[in-house]
């Protein structure tokens, strides 16, 4: 019984843990984000990892969340921590037609 | 503490989409017709909006409101004067005139293979050529047009009623019909049978050594590193780059693609153009600053003029004189042959 319930304090801790931060990395190849959309939860963090042989930009101007990584070169990530939640729309603004949906979840 | 990562896949075909994978420099074979350079071939169909397939008689209708100078306010202006076809479907001015001959700000695009952009204007600023082609009658700098005059002109000449009949039928003579004629006409200056095209094809012959030579140079990151902007299969990422323009120095700059998106990357970043039928259509860069292909080839190996907010793509490079004497020849063959272009009688009554 007693090791029953270490077992569902265990589960719970281990629960807990994960709706505390998962982390995520979103590819730029090809021109394209790897994913188009993504579904996280707040406080999760995604990292933007450049494929591509030449620079790529991260950037969102959604009212939701507001960030800039600049431009970066191949085999480099930057990382940003999703704080609200909401619908997070995210380019590259040296490349037009790329575009990634993140809904933020409470 | 135990995070868990999510890695996604890269591969899947979702993300790769209908786009062909962009290889890098070391895997390709630069021989004609090669599997490596399959990404170079444009498609075979020129894309078009719903509700807008370019049938010959929108194609017919196009045309003539093209070359017509009537629709502009002063009545001698079309969007010929500044996209003619005898001069690359530009206008061989550094930037543009406008209404009444004034100097404008930017170059006249050259329109073609402008049907493969996902964005049009140098800034970007019109997403698709129906979007742009009302643009231009629109501002008072450019050909400022009387749209109540304009109308009534479209209305009182049967021919054009009955063009637009034809090529919308039941759609009427507005602002939306003439913008989609016209866009339909600029999908047809399409150039893709160039010497180049033909030997990706596998034709051995349509290039020389010196040409494939200049193909190498112009895609080697350690050389050229042209082909990092503009890439396959239209010579152009679509992107937006400061490329250092000495013009960016000047006090109060054209921001360029800065105005439609604020971040400081796009400071000074203009949309980078396609290469195709790049001869015909000097001078060059948005601002014409280069008169020759050996002025822009010059401006790139000194890796731009002004360095302030530069993209990160330029850099000086190692070009000797002969390797830049390869990647002329190679730019020169770009152009397809020319066709003669039969223009239109303007309906008169
Ligand atoms: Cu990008």
């Amino acid at each position: 019984m007693k090791l029953l319930i270490n077992k569902i304090t265990l589960l719970a801790v281990l629960l807990s843990i994960n709706v505390v931060a998962d982390e995520f990395t979103i590819g730029q190849k090809n021109k394209a984000f790897s994913k188009e959309n993504i579904s996280i939860k707040k406080g999760d963090t995604i990292h933007f990892l450049n494929e591509d042989p030449f620079f790529h930009n991260v950037f969102s101007l959604s009212d939701t969340q507001f960030f800039d990584l600049g431009s970066y070169p191949k085999g480099e990530s930057k990382a940003v921590v999703f704080n609200e939640a909401g619908k997070v729309e995210v380019e590259c603004a040296i490349h037009s037609e790329m575009f990634l949906t993140i809904e933020v979840k409470e | 503490m135990k995070i868990k990562k999510y890695y996604t896949l890269f591969f899947t075909l979702g993300a790769m989409s209908l786009s062909l994978q962009a290889l890098e420099f070391k895997d390709i074979t630069f021989e004609a017709g090669h599997e490596s350079l399959k990404e170079w071939i444009l498609p075979t169909e020129v894309p078009y909006p719903e509700g807008n397939k370019p049938t010959s008689s929108r194609v017919a209708l196009g045309k003539m409101l093209f070359f017509d100078p009537r629709i502009s306010g002063d009545g001698n202006m079309s969007c010929s004067s500044c996209h003619n076809a005898l001069l690359g479907w530009s206008d061989a001015l550094a930037t543009t005139k406008g209404s009444k001959s004034k100097v404008l700000g930017r170059a006249s695009p050259s329109i073609i293979n402008t049907a493969f952009n996902p964005l049009q204007m140098w800034d970007g600023r019109k997403k698709s050529l129906e979007d742009q082609a009302i643009g231009p009658m629109e501002s008072e700098a450019e050909m400022n047009t009387d749209f109540d005059k304009m109308m009534l002109l479209l209305n009182q000449l049967q021919d054009y009623v009955d063009a637009f009949e034809s090529a919308y039928p039941g759609e009427g003579i507005n602002k939306k019909t003439i913008a989609k004629a016209i866009a339909s006409y600029e999908r047809t200056v399409i150039s893709n049978t160039s010497p180049f095209d033909a030997w990706i094809k596998g034709d051995e012959k349509a290039l020389s050594s010196e040409q494939i030579e200049g193909f190498k140079l112009f895609s080697d990151p350690k050389k050229g590193n042209c082909e990092v902007c503009h890439s396959a299969p239209n010579f152009t990422d679509n992107g937006f780059h400061n490329i250092g323009l000495a013009s960016f120095g000047i006090d109060k700059p054209d921001m360029g693609r800065y105005a439609q998106k604020p971040l400081k990357l796009m400071k000074g970043a203009f949309k980078t153009p396609t290469l195709r039928d790049i001869n015909r259509s000097s001078p060059y860069f948005h601002d014409g600053s280069a008169g020759t292909l050996e002025d822009v080839i010059e401006h790139y190996v000194l890796g731009g003029e002004n360095k302030t907010n530069l993209s990160p793509n330029m850099k000086k490079s190692n070009l000797n004189d002969l390797e830049k004497k390869h990647i002329a020849a190679f730019l020169n063959v770009l152009s397809s042959p020319i066709k003669p272009i039969t223009l239109p009688i303007l309906p008169q009554k």
